[in-house]
């Protein structure tokens, strides 16, 4: 059995994440109350879209500073729809978002594919502020900026004893465990490898044969696909979809949490996800205690988020999962010098990023 | 033709104010390899501290010359404290941290400040002028911005061109190695250049602020189509910068004007799409391409 869980990567993913379903439902349903149950759908949300950053910014190297606006077009995607019939159900609505975004990833990823470096972010950045404003302009189609309500998914009629709060977070965090399961596959197959090889060395990866526009491309529209489905939930998240709810701040904010958690890493993305979604919680309960004005406490967890990107680059270039990592490596190197039977010869640091 | 007039006049005066933008983007680029993401948050900061001079009574262009010289303060230590440690570091470092010190300086400016948006006073009328019967489409205000630009890109030049101080800058930027052989303090001229660029950001952000008021974000759009100038003129031309910039305003200028204001961001972007899709590396580039 350990042999085969071994060697089969498919079959390892499987049972983890089988078991991290089964364990997060069963928190959903005996533990959490109802805002711990709101919080951990905004952490499943942003996991999702975060570990789609993650791979195109950590695996693929590609900086896109324009991902809340991939979100903006899958929680757009699904209010308009809804809009016209409330009665559509949630899984249709993820599938159409999915289909819109990854349609403009792969927009995006084919003219980002010849762009480098700031080229790239610059177009990403521009889209970013671009794009929130299109909804303004055509408000009879999306509301203007008044926005678009979303109803509140329901549970079918046999989970009656389900509250709507449940069976959202349920349904989030299902949508986040299978995202990560099918990416953490990615990231071990060819095509994992393959990303990966462009991030690293162009020239190495043309020579190998690996077509590198195309690679790109792919990584963009995996990564559009996961910003589709997490601002379809997000749409019904926060019940309502308007321009303000994608401005740059939020692209800004799911680089942080790539960044937090450790760029590349997707354990990474999800302890990024609930630093982000739970600074502003914790931030608030302190600010009220202290009886900060507003315009302080308002800004305490952007701040915060601001110093963090500064220390983890200066301090942490690995963010949280590298650090753990490292820590976790070490601690594993000192046990396993003295128990005197170490036989493979350490790991190499992988390259800071 | 009258409406034609109107948007080219501001579409200059605009891209006048981008261009300051996209130069200094472009100062930082050249010297250290790395895009200034923070620049509008720091001119936003800068425009901050001049307004608080001047709500104190003091006369406008005090306020004008400490914002400048806070500029020059911001991006030095900046350049000192933060980005130095990342200089030698793969370039997505810089670009984290840059966006970090944009965080935190939008969230620090409101807790300083105030979180409202407040008006920020103009030297000069901004109301057009007319000399006789004919109306100019253009205010004192508008020429000041665009001759205040001028002035500081002109000196910037001078400083580079013609100083001993501007070669000397010249060479960290170009060689860090062979200038530290030939005795030049290159940390020191990369701090400068980096205190230059945040001088001229601060320029803009006094230019800006007057149209578009003061608020803990107000210059994300400015510094966006700033960086799409300075993209669409090739991060390494300050002419290419400059031009680039002209486009962007008299693009975004004639958008707003004749489909709606809305979409003037989108016709940037579908600008910068365009000329890319052309030239990778922006219209002013002319150095080797990237090839296997």
């Amino acid at each position: 059995m350990r042999s085969l869980l071994r060697r089969s990567t498919l079959l390892r993913h499987g049972l983890f994440f089988l078991a991290l379903a089964a364990i997060l439902g069963a928190l959903t349903w005996f533990v959490f109350d109802p805002f711990t149950e709101y919080n951990v759908a905004g952490v499943a949300i942003y996991a999702i879209s975060a570990a789609g950053l993650t791979v195109l910014t950590g695996l693929n190297g590609q900086v896109s500073l324009g991902h809340g606006a991939l979100m903006m077009i899958g929680a757009y995607t699904t209010s308009v729809l809804l809009q016209w019939h409330p009665d559509l159900p949630l899984i249709l609505m993820l599938f159409a978002s999915i289909a819109t975004t990854g349609v403009a990833g792969a927009i995006i990823g084919i003219a980002g594919a010849r762009l480098r470096g700031p080229y790239l972010a610059g177009a990403t950045l521009s889209l970013a502020v671009a794009l929130p404003q299109v909804p303004t302009h055509f408000a009879s189609l999306f509301g203007g900026n008044q926005g678009i309500s979303v109803p509140t998914p329901v549970p079918p009629d046999a989970l009656a004893a389900v509250t709507p709060q449940q069976w959202f977070t349920w349904i989030c965090l299902a949508a986040a465990v299978i995202t990560f399961f099918l990416l953490a596959n990615l990231v071990r197959s060819a095509t994992g490898r393959r990303l990966q090889m462009v991030r690293d060395n162009e020239v190495a990866a043309r020579l190998a044969g690996v077509d590198v526009a195309r690679t790109q491309v792919l990584a963009f529209v995996i990564s559009a696909i996961c910003a589709g489905l997490a601002g379809s939930l997000f749409a019904y998240w926060i019940t309502l979809t308007s321009p303000t709810g994608f401005t740059l701040t939020l692209s800004l904010s799911l680089l942080t949490v790539v960044v937090i958690g450790g760029l590349g890493s997707l354990t990474g993305a999800v302890l990024g996800s609930f630093i982000i979604v739970y600074l502003p919680v914790w931030t608030g309960g302190f600010a009220s205690s202290a009886n900060l004005p507003s315009n302080v406490a308002n800004n305490v967890p952007l701040a915060i988020y601001g110093i963090v990107l500064i220390a983890a680059i200066l301090v942490f270039p690995r963010g949280i999962a590298g650090g753990v990592a490292s820590i976790s490596r070490a601690v594993a190197t000192t046990f396993r010098s003295r128990r005197q039977t170490s036989t493979l010869p350490a790991s190499p640091a992988p390259p800071a990023q | 033709m009258r409406l034609f007039t109107i948007y080219t006049v501001d579409g200059v005066v605009n891209g006048m104010v981008y261009a300051a933008v996209a130069l200094a983007l472009v100062m930082i680029w050249r010297a250290t390899r790395i895009v200034n993401y923070a620049q509008g948050a720091m001119a936003m900061f800068t425009t901050y501290i001049a307004l608080v001079v001047i709500q104190h009574g003091v006369w406008y262009w005090f306020a004008f010359v400490i914002a400048l010289a806070a500029g020059l303060v911001l991006g030095a230590l900046t350049e000192r404290v933060l980005v130095r440690p990342v200089e030698s570091r793969p370039p997505l470092n810089a670009v984290i941290l840059s966006l970090g010190v944009l965080i935190l300086l939008e969230a620090v400016a409101p807790m300083l400040f105030g979180g409202q948006t407040q008006s920020f006073p103009a030297p000069f009328s901004r109301i057009d002028i007319t000399t006789g019967s004919t109306q100019l489409y253009v205010s004192p205000f508008d020429l000041f911005s665009v001759g205040a630009v001028l002035v500081a890109m002109v000196l910037l030049f001078l400083v580079f061109q013609r100083t001993t101080l501007g070669l000397r800058m010249r060479a960290a930027a170009f060689n860090p190695e062979i200038s530290r052989i030939l005795g030049i303090r290159v940390g020191r001229m990369l701090t400068l250049g980096w205190g230059l660029a945040a001088l001229l950001g601060a320029l803009a952000g006094v230019l800006a602020a007057p149209a578009i008021f003061l608020y803990s974000n107000n210059m994300d759009e400015v510094l966006v189509f700033g960086f799409t100038g300075a993209i669409i003129g090739g991060l390494d031309s300050p002419i290419g910068a400059v031009i680039g910039a002209l486009g962007v305003g008299l693009v975004l200028s004639y958008v707003s004007g004749y489909i709606g204001s809305d979409l003037a961001p989108l016709g940037g972007l579908v600008m910068l799409i365009a000329v890319l899709m052309v030239r990778p590396q922006g219209l002013f580039t002319f150095g080797r391409q990237r090839q296997v």
